[in-house]
């Protein structure tokens, strides 16, 4: 890290040193296109603006804006000119970016009339010139809405210079929605054709106002047809993206609840501290996004990556704290659950008002590392990072924890231990250590739970009491003592709670999928996946 | 007057009873004598009514082996339901000077909403602080108890369902108040809310409630029905084999006893002067659970001296170590389960046995 540090100061100072601050090759081959310009004969130079439709950077704006001012300077010397832009005392090569003294022989150079009229549109729509195509994209969008009739010119000029296919879509699609209100009736006509076939959601209430202020029948029609594209379109993009957060919420239930689906499912343990364990975890992270920030800085690289640091914190020290719960009070109660219940919930406040004493009532906060925010986008949906990592991640422990408990001679006598304690360690299995590591293991998973949601909510004291409820159910829905089927119930009642929302709102769709799941109890009361046994009182 | 001391056949019991009685005649007597503060007063009944939900709960945990998590949620709908009247009663009086209920006005309705209409008379309050726990609880419990639900699910399902409706009454479009609920009350039958004597009223009120139900609770377990709650409680799938159908056993307890958290919160409201979601609050429900088994689950005692120690333990705490009073309560449940599983009673039962078995 320090050697990267280094060599990139080293790099600054050259550049320095040789006085050149030219950044990047787009900067460079737009300070050559202005030099050319403004040096060039005077009836050659309209021609020379279009080129700069390519370029969005700042050079372009100052020289343009010094232009208009009398900044603009030129040199004759041994026989070729050289053009300056005044910056205050000193003036600035506009080729090469180099910063230099005047020697008193430069003289202003004025554009033209013509020329200057062309340069404005440069300077006014230079965001559609921008070195970000996503940001062309989503500036000639907004113009559009503007539904500015100059802009329809200034599209045309650019739309074949355009290369990118996505920004060449999204130049036409502004066109087509200028022309629903600038364009003659063929062009409107086919605009709102056009506009229907993207669909274009932007669009919707210029075809809507079309609709209802053209005269012409035909027109009207077609953009019915456009509306009745676009609603069904976005009918499809709303489906698919609750499907999608469903997803998302139904990965931070598998993770909160699949370390409760071992203690309580294969153990029988009811554990009412399960939510504290979220919370030591969540404040793991911010413990050690504190130490990495202290020791490297909170911009260096190496802060970074805290979070991938934090992780198998968080694991070790929730699983470490349910060690020491299960030697010190559940180890007595595993004949009791009922009671395991009311001994845990005691741990829980105390738990609780320990995070209190120690790090305060409050939230505390905890940033995302920047490869962790920012979102990602297609075909209309979106998604953070902080999502996406959190449903890789819950794919992940839901493979692990299979493969642990199928694939390990581990896995074999935790098995063996939850089907029948006694039998088990009648054949020589610790069940004593198959229990503590068993808890350790579930406990664990609490804790990476609360590393994610960390990210993606508030570290407070209570965090984990929210999810606690919904802990239970996930389990008792998928079927006690079925991993699988813990993971299938969360996703369902995610994506359950993801789809009733937007018609529910977020509170009555919580209710109705907790009333829905006591109903489906009713049909199925050993959940999706039933424990079979013959004993009676199973 | 004999027949109806049936209950209590072994001369303690019938101390105990009677101590209870002194109690709560002695009470109002004290603070119209002035030894007592009319808050302190307040205070107590309050507590009252905490042990009378904690005896129902005993009633299902402690006798049926049901351990419910949503007993609060009966406690606090009895305590809306007559919350309602209350809130009828401060006519004019409240700060709009509406007859509509102050939060009403405050969310812009322009009339009473029909199912309010009612609650202007005390006596349908009354009915409705027994009837709306008791349907609520017997439509979960038909369908729980039918489909065999029992032992950790039902915990669980208690709880979902006491969560699902705390939820529903922290909205404000459910006519119930939103999350301030109701409180500012002003009178009660007719007379002051505050004033002393109303206060002493309402402390007798819940006094006898305690005692009626005690009375109850143990005049059941003298009856066929009381053996088959225990039964249940030891061994349901015996029950059912001898031919009882414990489903409906079970349900009838469940009815019972959320009727009687229905009283308990009905009392409670106009001596704590509000009613918040918060007492329905999934916490709370647990909060009930441990006073119980503080007290000594399956004792007729214990949920009494459960309820009223860790609430006087509760206020002393909270005010003399602010810091460390969940400390103390968590600690507090943990040893109880670990060494004290038949909680004070059970203790105090097990001493006494020694030592009447070193003095015989």
């Amino acid at each position: 890290m320090e050697l990267m540090a280094f060599t990139k100061r080293i790099g600054i100072s050259f550049i320095l040193i040789l006085g050149i601050s030219i950044a990047n090759a787009d900067e460079q081959k737009a300070r050559q296109l202005l030099s050319e310009l403004i040096l060039a004969d005077r009836d050659q130079q309209l021609d020379k603006v279009e080129p700069l439709y390519d370029y969005g950077d700042n050079i372009i704006k100052d020289t343009i804006a010094g232009w208009r001012t009398g900044e603009v300077l030129t040199r004759e010397s041994d026989g070729s000119s050289i053009a300056f832009l005044k910056r205050g005392d000193s003036l600035e090569t506009i080729l090469t970016g180099e910063i230099s003294k005047p020697k008193g022989d430069e003289k202003i150079n004025r554009a033209s009339r013509n020329l200057r009229k062309k340069l404005r549109r440069v300077i006014d729509f230079i965001d559609l010139s921008s070195n970000d195509l996503q940001e062309r994209i989503d500036s000639v969008l907004k113009l559009a809405k503007r539904q500015n009739i100059e802009l329809i010119d200034v599209i045309n000029e650019r739309l074949d210079r355009q290369k990118d296919a996505d920004v060449r879509a999204a130049f036409q699609e502004s066109l087509h929605i200028l022309y629903l209100k600038h364009g003659t009736p063929e062009q409107q006509l086919e605009a709102a054709e056009q506009l229907g076939d993207i669909p274009s959601f932007g669009s919707r209430d210029f075809i809507e106002t079309l609709r209802t202020e053209t005269d012409n029948s035909e027109i009207e029609k077609a953009a019915t047809a456009a509306l009745d594209k676009i609603d069904a379109a976005q009918k499809r993009l709303d489906f698919y993206s609750s499907l999608v957060h469903g997803l998302s919420t139904g990965s931070v239930l598998l993770l909160v609840s699949y370390g409760l689906a071992i203690t309580f499912g294969l153990m029988g343990v009811i554990n009412m501290a399960h939510g504290e364990f979220i919370a030591i975890g969540g404040y793991t992270v911010y413990v050690i996004q504190g130490i990495f920030a202290s020791s490297f800085g909170v911009g260096s690289s190496a802060y970074e990556w805290y979070f991938i640091a934090a992780l198998p914190c968080a694991f070790l020290t929730s699983a470490f704290c349910g060690v020491l719960l299960e030697r010190s009070v559940i180890q007595f109660l595993y004949r009791r659950p009922l009671e395991s219940l009311l001994a845990t919930w005691g741990v829980s406040m105390i738990i609780q008002q320990l995070i209190r004493l120690k790090f305060g009532a409050a939230n505390v906060s905890v940033s995302s590392p920047e490869w962790l925010s920012g979102s990602f986008q297609a075909a209309g949906l979106s998604m953070s990072y902080n999502r996406l990592s959190l449903i890789s991640f819950a794919l992940f422990v839901i493979i692990a924890t299979w493969g642990l408990l199928n694939k390990t001679n581990w896995g074999l006598h935790v098995r063996a231990t939850m089907q029948n304690r006694l039998m088990a360690s009648s054949l020589g299995i610790n069940s004593t250590r198959v229990n503590m590591m068993t808890f350790a293991y579930g406990s664990g998973l609490a804790g990476l739970a609360g590393a994610f949601l960390s990210q993606i909510g508030n570290v407070g004291p209570s965090m984990g009491q929210t999810y606690i409820v919904d802990s239970f159910m996930v389990v008792v829905v998928g079927g006690v003592g079925n991993l699988l089927g813990a993971a299938l119930s969360s996703m369902g009642i995610g994506m359950t709670e993801q789809i009733l929302q937007p018609f529910l709102g977020p509170v009555m769709g919580k209710i109705t999928v907790l009333l829905v799941i006591i109903l489906f109890l009713q049909f199925k009361p050993g959940g999706i996946f039933p424990s079979r046994s013959r004993s009676l009182d199973d | 007057m004999i027949s109806a001391l049936k209950p209590f056949e072994k001369k303690s019991e019938l101390i105990i009873f009677f101590s209870l009685l002194g109690f709560i005649i002695a009470m109002p007597l004290l603070n119209s004598a002035g030894a007592i503060s009319s808050y302190q007063l307040g205070n107590w009944g309050k507590y009252l009514c905490y042990a009378v939900v904690a005896m129902s709960l005993n009633m299902l945990w402690g006798y049926t082996g049901l351990l419910c998590l949503g007993q609060c949620l009966f406690f606090a709908l009895g305590g809306y339901a007559f919350g309602m009247y209350l809130m009828l009663m401060i006519g004019e009086l409240g700060q709009y000077q509406s007859t509509l209920p102050d939060f009403m006005v405050f969310l812009g309705y322009e009339k009473l909403p029909a199912h309010w209409e009612p609650f202007y008379s005390p006596w349908f309050a009354i009915l409705m602080v027994m009837l709306v726990p008791g349907t609520v609880a017997f439509i979960f419990g038909f369908l729980a108890f039918r489909s065999r639900i029992k032992g950790v699910y039902f915990s669980i399902l208690t709880q979902a369902l006491t969560y699902a409706a705390a939820l529903l009454f922290f909205r404000n479009d459910t006519t119930f108040g939103g999350n301030n609920g109701f409180t500012d009350f002003k009178l009660i039958f007719g007379a002051d809310i505050r004033s002393a004597a109303t206060g002493r009223w309402l402390f007798v009120s819940s006094g006898i409630l305690l005692l009626s139900v005690y009375w109850l609770i143990a005049w059941l377990l003298t009856t066929k029905l009381g053996k088959i709650q225990q039964a249940i409680r030891d061994s349901e799938n015996r029950v059912r084999f001898s031919g009882y159908s414990t489903t409906h056993f079970k349900l009838f307890i469940f009815v019972l006893s959320a009727m009687i958290a229905g009283l308990a919160g009905a009392l409670y409201v106009p001596q704590a002067g509000i009613i918040n979601p918060g007492e329905m609050w999934p916490a709370k429900g647990l909060d009930i659970v441990v006073w119980v088994a503080v007290g000594g689950r399956g004792t007729k005692l214990g949920p009494i001296i459960g309820a009223i120690l860790v609430n006087l333990l509760r206020s002393y705490t909270t005010s003399a170590y602010p810091e460390s009073w969940l400390l103390i309560l968590g600690g507090l449940f943990v040893i109880i389960v670990l060494f004290m599983p038949d909680g004070i009673v059970g203790l105090f039962n097990r001493l006494w046995a020694k030592f009447k078995r070193t003095t015989a």
